[in-house]
């Protein structure tokens, strides 16, 4: 049998508040446990929740990049249960009036086109503490730093039907908020985390499925691989002729296993209500018109730009636009390089790889785009070949030099692009290999004559000590040795 | 000097006839010989009390002195007071020493009064006898004489005794459907409950948010101005609390009464009044005509369903309210929980009394999927009906004035077994808690040698208004000077 797949989404985005969504105390990840947790986090009797408006603005500023209605007044409520990390035995959220109304997300995808993905809406609460269940002379440690930090909570429309759309939009939502530098999308500090329902229908049919919902993913590969895993596992149950459960799950993606945490008879009452310490928050045109005149730049807009500016293609406008860091690297590269498009490849290429290998962010890349820069003007100025090329990002990478120029200087790595001189290197080079000069000339396939001029590279280059120019000993040697 | 008013005790540190230091002290040994007979306190904190004390003198000294300074006065149980224990009448936070203060405390705190301690009260503000406290029952100063014991109300009933006792001057209380009128109507006291948001909640343990609101307890309406004077304005703690510019409550206080509109709520004088009751508040009222005010009958046609609203929205709170006492970060915990469900529900078995979990039944009940609308909602929509029926009533009168409790002082155990005839206690009270306005308790006269109180109610922020009107029938009447034998 033939199965439609249906996804939606629940992503949880940590804000980049400087305090806690109801208290002052600081939100800065790694403190020692409890270090951050006040009076009111502690849920102490008596004391009360106070908003923080920041929360609300960030909010606001999603709201928009995502062309979302505004709630023009949204409500606090009270989602009830309790867990030794909730510390107030309910958590603040918001449920029947929202900050964020209905809004939409165009993601591209790998062939090309372009797919719209409604979200329901966003909505502000706070996040609970942290439990940790070893070392604690068989206790559990409660840790409630990160209680009380702003999230907003994005509801997507059950729009996505593959594993691919799902990440597509993930990894966008995530270039918008780090845009919009209100998350600093730290996925490893779980400051974006994702529960995906899933539900499988007969290929055309207009009925829904029962669905599952997998929670909790911190990558966007656990979340590729968790839906690959729940997609086969329902299938399975399926076309044996058996029924899914609604239920919540939780996929281990180490071992790429999920177990069901809770069915839905299993699931709490929350016994929902708004919540009386807080009043329901008013948003007026000017607290909106103030949160549109700090949008930065989004990635959509960005992308349309790059391809225009720097005459990027498609592909290479998307990636280089996608991460705010990543594409403000790539400009200031292009503002100190004569060449964007080797700009962007560069960045694609050995820039990205060392960051990966070393598992470095952009910001803690130990270059600077204006020494890349500079670099690719002297790739483009044929000053330098791409293996002299690589020897200067290395020594720019490994902090042993920091100029581009010194470092062709101390290295010798100047290409001679004396036409003169060249000629003269491959006349004498040429006239010291008459058997391999005929055989190339009675060489009637082009492939195997192209094949072939590599072999004058090698003697060409020693001749000139590495430093000729290989372009221009390639143009000189196809005209001496007549096409 | 315990039978000074707070005022008449300012002008004696002021004069310099007796200093903060000793003045503390002579109320703290009389409240060590006197209140085994009312146990109308659970902690007495003489050492930080002596310390507020000397203080006070230097701050006097120093030239700083408020009207407060040096004034001795305790606060009900459920305001936080850093290094004291605040135990809100139950054994859940028997051993919680808040590490801050409550706004009320800091504001006591930075006027230079001394608190003597913490007051009994019903386990979380919830009863209207005082019988529900962890610390066991208070009795009232009044009826003893007769040999028997009798109830000060609640949930302020510690507040409500230790003042008519003259053991304080004065002290503060929380009022959620009557906890401020009801205990101080039946101690012979004055007690306002002030507008919804005029007196910062932070630091007062919640029972229901919406409705809580601290306020004064004192023997004349004066001391409750001087009280409103420190605890009323803004908190930027509380998101619920009004910003809006405080008066000196002082200042009206001697304002005439003439032409003064008095509404009576036909609602408020029905059969669940005695007529002995009944003649003393009409008494009263003819008092206040003889000062040149005029009196109408209103109506408040949903004023019947107070109660019923009030005994959904009150408990939903509070069951949400109360989660955050699970043993896990303060407070009771139980011995050798096997695992945490354990923990959680002997925790709270053990640590709660009958009463507040029987609210937190209620309220959770209420709340419950496919409960929610037939209850909390329809509650909130009585709610509003209330509210409008104040807010017409107001059109066309300046205060009403009623009855504050059915009946005066009853025995103690006569009706802790029936919840419904306790709730009905707070009859005439409830409403004004649903609409957010103000309203005090001022004594109006005895039946059977107990005191009977009138309620005045006002108009949102009237509470200048209504102390005025207080004062004015206090310097007409003796009734909030007399004593108890």
């Amino acid at each position: 049998m033939q199965w439609d797949i249906v996804i939606g989404l629940e992503i949880h985005v940590q804000l980049a508040t400087q305090t806690k969504i109801f208290s002052g105390s600081s939100t800065a990840f790694g403190a020692e446990p409890n270090t951050q947790a006040n009076a009111v986090d502690l849920a102490m009797p008596g004391t009360l929740p106070v908003p923080n408006e920041q929360a609300f603005r960030y909010a606001v500023m999603f709201g928009l990049a995502t062309n979302a209605e505004i709630g023009r007044r949204s409500v606090f409520e009270r989602k009830n249960y309790f867990y030794p990390d909730l510390p107030k035995g309910y958590q603040t959220t918001q449920l029947a009036q929202p900050i964020v109304g209905p809004g939409y997300v165009d993601i591209d995808l790998a062939d090309g086109s372009t797919k719209r993905v409604r979200i329901h809406h966003a909505h502000l609460e706070e996040d609970a503490g942290k439990s940790l269940h070893e070392d604690y002379h068989g206790m559990s440690g409660i840790d409630l730093n990160r209680a009380g930090t702003p999230l907003i909570e994005v509801v997507t429309e059950p729009d996505m039907t593959n594993a691919e759309e799902a990440v597509a939009f993930a990894k966008k939502l995530h270039s918008i908020v780090t845009s919009l530098g209100i998350c600093d999308g730290d996925m490893s500090q779980g400051s974006m985390r994702f529960d995906v329902n899933i539900s499988l229908k007969p290929k055309g049919s207009d009925t829904l499925g029962t669905r599952t919902e997998t929670k909790n993913l911190n990558s966007f590969r656990f979340m590729e691989q968790a839906i690959a895993h729940e997609v086969e596992r329902q299938m399975d149950i399926l076309e044996d002729g058996g029924s899914i459960t609604q239920e919540t799950r939780l996929y281990n993606g180490d071992r790429d296993e999920s177990r069901s945490m809770r069915t839905k008879e299993e699931a709490n009452d929350y016994r929902y209500f708004p919540c009386p310490d807080l009043l329901p928050v008013e948003i007026d045109d000017a607290f909106i018109e103030d949160a549109r005149a700090r949008l930065p730049e989004l990635p959509d807009a960005r992308k349309a730009r790059f391809k225009e500016q720097y005459g990027l293609n498609d592909y290479d406008a998307g990636i280089l636009s996608a991460d705010a860091k990543l594409a403000a690297f790539f400009e200031e590269t292009a503002e100190h390089g004569e060449d964007a498009k080797l700009a962007a490849n560069w960045i694609q290429g050995e820039f990205s790889a060392r960051l990966n290998a070393e598992e470095k962010s952009v910001a803690e890349a130990p270059i600077t785009g204006a020494q890349l820069g500079a670099m690719v003007t002297r790739i483009a100025d044929n000053t330098l070949s791409s293996a002299g090329a690589k020897k200067v990002f290395e020594a720019l990478w490994t902090g042993e030099n920091d100029d581009v120029d010194a470092i062709i200087e101390a290295k010798g790595l100047k290409q001679v692009s004396d036409t003169g001189a060249l000629e003269s290197m491959v006349d004498e080079v040429l006239a010291g290999m008459p058997d391999q000069v005929a055989q190339y000339q009675n060489e009637e396939d082009p492939k195997k004559r192209k094949k072939m001029l590599g072999g004058f590279m090698g003697p060409l280059m020693k001749a000139s000590k590495g430093q000729g120019n290989p372009k221009l000993f390639n143009e000189i040697l196809v005209r001496k040795l007549g096409g | 000097m315990h039978n000074k008013s707070v005022a008449e005790l300012s002008k004696e540190l002021e004069s310099g006839r007796i200093s903060s230091v000793e003045l503390t002290q002579q109320f703290l040994d009389r409240l060590k010989t006197e209140d085994g007979k009312y146990n109308s306190f659970i902690t007495i904190s003489d050492e930080q009390a002596l310390a507020e004390a000397k203080a006070a003198d230097e701050m006097r000294a120093a030239g700083k002195a408020t009207v407060w300074t040096g004034v001795p006065f305790a606060h009900k149980d459920i305001f936080c007071t850093s290094g004291v224990r605040t135990s809100c009448g139950s054994k859940m936070l028997d051993n919680f020493v808040p590490p801050y203060d409550a706004t009320a405390t800091a504001n006591f705190k930075a006027a230079g009064a001394v608190c003597l301690g913490k007051t009994n009260m019903d386990e979380f503000a919830m009863g209207s006898s005082n019988e529900s406290s962890f610390y066991g029952a208070v009795t009232n100063p009044w009826g003893l004489s007769s040999g028997d014991k009798r109830v000060p109300g609640g949930s302020s009933g510690g507040s409500a005794a230790a003042v008519a006792a003259r053991l304080v001057p004065a002290a503060t209380g929380t009022d959620t459907g009557g906890s401020i009128r009801q205990p101080a109507a039946l101690c012979g006291i004055t007690g306002l409950k002030p507008t919804y948001g005029r007196v910062s909640r932070y630091g007062m343990i919640a029972f229901a948010s919406s409705l809580d609101q601290g306020g004064p307890m004192a023997r004349t309406a004066e001391d409750a101005a001087l009280m409103m004077n420190v605890m009323a304005g803004y908190d930027p703690k509380d998101s619920t609390c009004i910003d809006r510019a405080v008066p000196d409550y002082t200042a009206t206080l001697n304002e005439p009464l003439k032409g003064l509109k008095i509404g009576l709520p036909k609602e408020y004088f029905s059969d669940q009044l005695s007529p002995a009751m009944e003649e003393q508040v009409r008494n009263a009222i003819r008092e206040y005509e003889k000062l040149g005010a005029t009196v109408k009958e209103v109506s408040l046609p949903n004023a019947k369903l107070a109660i019923a609203a009030y005994y959904v929205i009150a408990p939903a709170e509070a069951s949400a309210n109360l989660s955050r006492f699970d043993g896990v970060r303060y407070g009771y915990r139980c011995e050798d929980p096997k695992d945490l469900m354990d923990m959680y529900t002997r925790t709270r078995a053990e640590g709660f009394g009958n009463e507040v979990k029987r609210r937190i039944l209620v309220g959770s009940y209420a709340l419950s999927a496919g409960y929610f609308d037939a209850y909390y909602l329809k509650a909130q929509k009585v709610r509003r009906l209330i509210q409008q029926d104040f807010i017409n009533a107001f059109k066309e009168v300046d205060v009403l004035m009623s009855p504050v409790s059915p009946t005066p002082a009853f025995k103690q155990g006569e009706k802790n077994t029936d919840p419904v005839s306790m709730y009905l206690e707070d009859v005439f009270t409830i409403a004004i808690n649903l609409a957010g306005i103000p309203a005090m308790s001022v004594p109006a006269g005895f039946v059977d040698g107990l005191p009977v109180g009138l309620q005045i109610i006002g108009d949102y922020f009237s509470e200048a208004r209504l102390l005025n009107a207080a004062h004015q029938f206090q310097q007409v009447t003796d009734w909030h000077q007399r004593e108890p034998q």
